[in-house]
C-alpha cells in the first residue's frame, strides 16, 4: 500500500521525476521551436499622442469617445481594430487559429464585445495590467506545443473605463496624490506565428503572487515592484543569465516610485540590473503631461512593445529583450475591505 | 516565518515611505485657501445681490445656497469644475458647489446605464454617506437643542 502511495508522489514532484523537457528551473518555460512575433498594431487616445510614442502609433483617435456611445464600447471597438490590423500585417484574419485577449474591465466587458464579431476560437484572459506578457506565453505555449501555427494576442485598456469602475467618476473634482499613475487608452495586438521573420519568443518565467503588504491602491506600482523583483530573480536563477544578457529588461507599469524601489530592492538581492532597466509606464507619456508617477494599464505594456522596442528589434538596435509586464490584482471590493493588493508578473524573453 | 514575512513586509513599507513622492504642500494650500475664498466671496455677492432685491436674510441665505448649487453643477456639467478640484482639492470640495459636484458627476457618468439604475442609482454614490451621516449628526444636534430648551 505505501509503495502505490510513493510511486504517486514520484508522478507529481519534479524533483525525482526530473524536469519536464521544456522546463528549465522553478519557474522558467523554453521554447525551442521559437514562435516569431510576426507583426503587431497600435491604436492609442489623444493623450498618448501627444505623449513620447505618439508618432510611433498606427492609429490615434480624435478623442476618448471616437464617435461610439460609450467608453466601453470605444474600448472594444480600438481591440478590435488592433487585432484585425495585427492579423491584416501577418496574412490576413482567417489565418489566426487562436485569439487570446483580456482587459481591466469586470467580466472582460471590453475584450469580449470587442471579440465577438471576429468569429474565432478565443480565450479571455485576466492578469489586470501583466495580461499582455501572459498573453505571449500562453501564445508561446499553444504555438511551441505544436497547437497552432498562429495565435493572436490582444489588450486593450481606457482611462475613463478604468477610472469609473477602480476610482471616481471622471468628472468629480477630486486631487490625485502624486504617486498615482494614469490609465493608458490605447490597445496593443501581436501575431505569434510558428515560423517567419522577426523577434522570437526563446523562454518566459511564470510569476508568482505576491502581496507585500501594500493597501493603497493608489500606489499600484510600489506594490507591484516585489513581483516584479522575484520574477525577474528568479528568471536569472532558473536561466542562469546575467542581467547584462539583455540589452534592455523592461518592467510593464511600475512608474517613477516603482521603478526606484526595484532597482533598489533587486540590489539587497545582489541583483544588478540599474544599467539596462526601464519602465514602460514611464515610457508613454512626458512629463508636462501632469500624470504624476507615470503610466498604467494593459495597454501600457502593449503600446511600448508593439510601437517602440518591436521596431528597434526589427531593426537591429535590440537584440535581446525581457519584458516583465506586472498587473495589480485588488479589486474595486477587495480594497474596501482593506485587503492588501496581491501583485504578479510575468517575463518574456524576446531574442533577434 | 510569519513573523520574518511581516518583518519583510515592514522594511519593504518602509522603504516606499523613503521615496514616496509628498504633496506640495504649500502650493496645495494656497491654491485650497484662494480658490475656497474666491467661491464664499462669491456667495457673499450673491447673497448680497439677493438682499438688495428686497428678500429676507433667510430666504437671501437660501436662495444663495440654490445659485451656488447651480454653478457647481454648471460648471460640471461643463467639464470644468474637475480641472478646478486637481488643483485647489478641498478648496472646491468643501464649500457647496463641491457637493453639487459630488452629485452631478456621478449622475453624468451613470447616464449610459439608463436613468432608473443608471442615473437615479448611482447620482449618490459619493455625496450618499455626506447626506446620511448629515441627518443623523442633526438629529443629535436637533436632540440637545430640544432638551435644553
Amino acid at each position: 500500500m505505501n509503495k502505490v502511495v510513493d510511486m504517486d508522489k514520484s508522478a507529481v514532484n519534479p524533483a525525482i521525476m526530473g524536469n519536464p523537457e521544456k522546463k528549465i528551473g522553478q519557474q522558467t518555460l523554453i521554447f525551442p521551436s521559437r514562435p516569431v512575433i510576426a507583426s503587431t498594431a497600435t491604436i492609442a487616445g489623444p493623450k498618448e499622442g501627444e505623449g513620447k510614442l505618439g508618432n510611433r502609433i498606427d492609429r490615434l483617435l480624435e478623442d476618448n469617445l471616437d464617435g461610439q456611445s460609450s467608453w466601453e464600447k470605444t474600448e472594444s471597438s480600438m481591440l478590435e481594430w488592433a487585432l484585425r490590423e495585427a492579423a491584416g500585417k501577418a496574412g490576413g484574419l482567417s489565418t489566426v487559429e487562436v485569439i487570446l485577449a483580456g482587459d481591466l474591465l469586470n467580466q472582460l466587458m471590453a475584450t469580449h464585445f470587442g471579440i465577438r464579431n471576429l468569429g474565432l476560437p478565443f480565450l479571455g484572459l485576466y492578469g489586470a495590467c501583466s495580461t499582455f506578457s501572459m498573453g505571449l506565453l500562453l501564445a508561446g505555449i499553444i504555438v511551441d506545443g505544436g497547437f497552432a501555427n498562429k495565435v493572436a494576442i490582444g489588450v486593450s485598456s481606457h482611462h475613463n473605463t478604468a477610472e469609473r469602475q477602480y476610482r471616481f467618476p471622471t468628472e468629480l473634482g477630486v486631487q490625485r496624490p502624486p504617486v498615482a499613475q494614469w490609465t493608458v487608452t490605447g490597445a496593443g495586438a501581436v501575431v505569434l506565428a510558428k515560423t517567419g521573420e522577426g523577434p522570437a519568443i526563446t523562454c518566459a518565467t511564470i510569476g508568482k503572487i505576491i502581496d507585500m503588504g501594500e493597501t493603497d491602491p493608489n500606489a499600484m506600482g510600489p506594490a507591484m515592484a516585489p513581483a516584479a523583483a522575484d520574477t525577474i530573480a528568479q528568471h536569472l536563477l532558473d536561466t542562469g543569465r546575467d542581467p547584462k544578457y539583455y540589452d534592455l529588461i523592461a518592467t510593464g507599469d511600475l512608474g517613477t516610485v516603482g521603478k526606484t524601489l526595484l532597482i533598489a530592492f533587486l540590489k539587497d538581492k545582489g541583483v544588478d540590473i540599474s544599467h539596462n532597466y526601464e519602465d514602460c509606464g514611464c515610457m508613454i507619456y512626458h512629463k508636462e503631461q501632469d500624470v504624476h508617477a507615470g503610466a498604467s494599464g494593459c495597454a501600457c505594456s502593449a503600446l511600448v512593445f508593439c510601437a517602440e522596442f518591436y521596431r528597434l528589434m526589427r531593426a537591429k538596435a535590440m537584440k535581446r529583450l525581457l519584458l516583465v509586464a506586472t498587473g495589480s490584482l485588488h479589486s474595486p471590493t477587495s480594497y474596501q475591505q482593506k485587503e492588501t493588493i496581491p501583485c504578479i508578473a510575468h517575463a518574456i524573453s524576446i531574442e533577434i | 516565518m510569519a513573523l520574518f514575512e511581516t518583518a519583510k513586509k515592514n522594511r519593504y513599507q518602509e522603504q516606499f515611505e523613503q521615496v514616496k513622492p509628498k504633496p506640495p504642500l504649500l502650493k496645495n494650500l494656497v491654491w485650497a485657501f484662494v480658490v475656497g475664498g474666491l467661491i464664499c466671496v462669491i456667495g457673499q455677492m450673491i447673497q448680497d445681490a439677493i438682499l438688495k432685491v428686497g428678500l429676507g436674510k433667510k430666504e437671501a441665505a437660501a436662495m444663495t445656497s440654490v445659485v451656488m448649487v447651480f454653478l457647481g453643477a454648471l460648471l460640471t456639467g461643463l467639464g470644468i469644475y474637475d480641472d478646478i478640484g486637481k488643483r485647489a482639492g478641498a478648496g472646491s470640495i468643501v464649500p457647496i458647489t463641491g457637493f453639487a459636484n459630488s452629485i452631478v458627476s456621478p449622475a453624468m457618468e451613470f447616464k449610459r446605464e439608463g436613468f432608473i439604475l443608471g442615473v437615479g442609482a448611482k447620482m449618490f454614490v459619493v455625496a450618499g454617506p455626506v447626506i446620511a451621516y448629515g441627518m443623523v449628526a442633526a438629529f443629535f444636534v436637533g436632540l440637545i437643542y430640544w432638551l435644553r430648551h
